[in-house]
């Protein structure tokens, strides 16, 4: 019976200080609040009856998706802080290696692994290529273009002179008109929502498939490797 | 001679008492959002300032800018800046004709070198060397670029002049090219809409001639106190908004409680307009108001943004036409398929694998 019980040695490697960990929590809530009430202001709820003063239906919605927008904003300015302070994988989400032909093959490597082409995949202590290629692309750039966007719509509110508009307001006589930065903050929601659907997937398939954890990492910060193989 | 009169003699002329006239300069002041100390500073202006010429021009447009004008509700703004426009250049609405008509272009140019408004109606079209639009024998461009050269300023009446327009829109077959894109060295003031308020075209005029400057301009050049907010920042249904209570279709108990058009595709929440502010037809309504959304036509290329009736409306880009909701409902759905696919997928192997490893095993 002894043999059955796995005699490996777990190594574990802290990855994600407490303040990434924090953040990557905050925001995951506040992408879905956003996208919940993001997408009912696109396709507000059935119409209410009696009189106006007794709902204040679509105000509460906008409420918290601006709400949610400021937490998402401010938590973004922090994590580029915490990229500066924090320890090198904290960087990670801020910085492609796309030159590094490495970087190049593993992802392929990894593309393969997830085609069932490869029998185990590589271990990594941070993201592997393909989620940080991922990560990069919709968490950084993507969260960047729609704090950019949502703002500029915004600034429409709260008026040309706010600090919003003068920061933001270029965008939408840039993009073209009010309407054309709505629907491009509205793709942006739909562009987030298939990502976060193929990462929660991701996560849990890697936490049982591949040889290290996962989810508990984002949880406790410790990376734990299921083999002493390289 | 009738080019240096003030407004005021031109008003008096015209039989209008001093009492309509201060009248007309307090109403002017509350329009363009002054103080009421500024109706003095707008009657003086109009006493004594030699009134400045405006040449009105008509591109490729429909004349509906010269229709809303026409219309301005208050009978002096109308009689004292259409006499005095009547009295220099306005093709639509001058006596004169023919080489008399276009004389008094070169006359005023001439005279009044540098101290002129140029009024433009439309717009260029560029393609075939101008030719879609004649005016006087030569292609439109011409005689704008010769009349722009040495005006003021330049003020872009409707969207055709601002932005295109319906001309303007895909494919654009004469390449109709908004105003600020051929007259680059003169401020030009814009003043969209299809048409333009009334009130609103003969308040910037008022401002930039009693002023002697250009009204205080947004980012795109349009004159704040009338594009500074949206329809749906002062729309009178923005309360059914806010609750949460939409007209879903046509003649339904909410569109005869007047309840909020956001869901019937009103663009009042990206159009930027004195609309729900200003009305049309001396405050008598306007679209919201007459139960249809507003249809955004204020709004830069508004003939291309898809479905007057939609508010997630389609999305046009590299020559593809998709709805966001559409495709991103679609997108989430066979994402969400493959994710459930590549599970099992997964499960399958794993428990393959494990399998043979066993095996493998008990051999050794």
């Amino acid at each position: 019976m002894l043999q059955d019980i796995p005699t490996v040695r777990q190594t574990a490697v802290y990855v994600y200080q407490a303040p990434v960990r924090v953040w990557h929590w905050v925001n995951a809530l506040s992408i879905l609040v956003l996208a919940v009430t993001g997408y009912l202001i696109g396709a507000p709820p059935p119409t209410l009856s009696g009189e106006a003063s007794d709902h204040y239906l679509m105000g509460n919605i906008r409420f918290l998706h601006f709400a949610a927008a400021y937490v998402f904003a401010v938590g973004f300015l922090f994590r580029i802080y915490w990229a500066l302070v924090g320890n090198t994988y904290s960087r990670q989400l801020f910085s492609l290696p796309f030159w590094r032909r490495r970087f190049w093959r593993e992802l392929v490597h990894e593309l393969r692994w997830y085609a069932f082409l490869e029998r185990e995949p590589c271990k990594y202590i941070g993201h592997n290529p393909l989620a940080h290629l991922f990560m990069v692309a919709i968490i950084t750039v993507g969260g960047l273009v729609m704090i950019v966007t949502g703002f500029a719509l915004y600034a429409e509110q709260t008026g040309l002179g706010s600090w919003q508009d003068e920061l933001f307001g270029w965008v939408i006589p840039w993009v073209g008109q009010s309407q054309d930065v709505r629907m491009w903050h509205h793709w942006g929601m739909w562009v987030i929502v298939v990502f976060v659907m193929l990462h929660v997937y991701t996560a849990i398939r890697e936490d049982i498939m591949s040889r290290q954890s996962l989810i508990s990492t984002m949880i406790s910060g410790w990376r734990m490797f299921k083999d002493d193989r390289p | 001679m009738a080019s240096t009169e003030t407004f005021y003699e031109v008003m008096r002329r015209q039989g209008i008492s001093r009492r309509s006239f201060l009248k007309y300069c307090s109403l002017t002041a509350a329009a363009l959002g002054l103080a009421p100390s500024y109706a003095g500073r707008i009657a003086e202006a109009m006493e004594t300032k030699p009134r400045t010429p405006v040449l009105w021009l008509h591109g490729l447009e429909c004349t509906c800018c010269t229709e809303s004008f026409i219309r301005s509700a208050h009978p002096l703004a109308q009689d004292v800046v259409l006499s005095m426009i009547s009295l220099d250049y306005d093709d639509t609405l001058m006596a004169a004709a023919g080489h008399q008509a276009e004389a008094i272009l070169e006359e005023i140019r001439e005279r009044y070198r540098g101290n002129y408004i140029l009024a433009v109606e439309g717009n260029p079209p560029l393609a075939q060397d101008g030719m879609s639009c004649i005016i006087a024998g030569r292609p439109f461009l011409e005689q704008l670029q010769e009349v722009a050269a040495d005006c003021k300023a330049v003020i872009a009446w409707g969207s055709c002049a601002s932005w295109g327009c319906v001309q303007a829109a895909r494919p654009n077959p004469t390449r109709a090219t908004p105003v600020h894109e051929v007259i680059r060295d003169k401020p030009v003031i814009k003043v969209p809409g299809c048409p333009p308020i009334a009130e609103v075209m003969t308040g910037v005029i008022t401002y930039m001639l009693t002023f002697d400057r250009l009204p205080p301009l947004d980012r795109q050049g349009r004159p704040l106190m009338f594009y500074g907010q949206r329809i749906h920042d002062k729309c009178y249904r923005r309360p059914h908004f806010d609750a949460g209570q939409f007209v879903e279709s046509w003649d339904d108990e909410g569109a005869r409680k007047g309840y909020c058009l956001y869901k019937m595709g009103c663009k009042g929440p990206t159009t930027y307009n004195a609309c729900s502010t200003v009305r049309w037809n001396d405050g008598v309504s306007f679209p919201i108001q007459s139960g249809h959304g507003c249809i955004g036509c204020s709004e830069r290329d508004f003939w291309d943004k898809d479905s007057f009736y939609d508010h997630v409306t389609d999305t046009h880009v590299f020559g593809i036409e998709a709805n966001a909701d559409r495709v991103g409902i679609a997108a989430a759905g066979s994402v969400g398929a493959a994710i459930g696919a590549h599970a099992v997928a997964s499960a399958l192997h794993r428990t393959k694998q494990r399998d043979r490893a066993q095996h493998e095993e008990r051999e050794e």
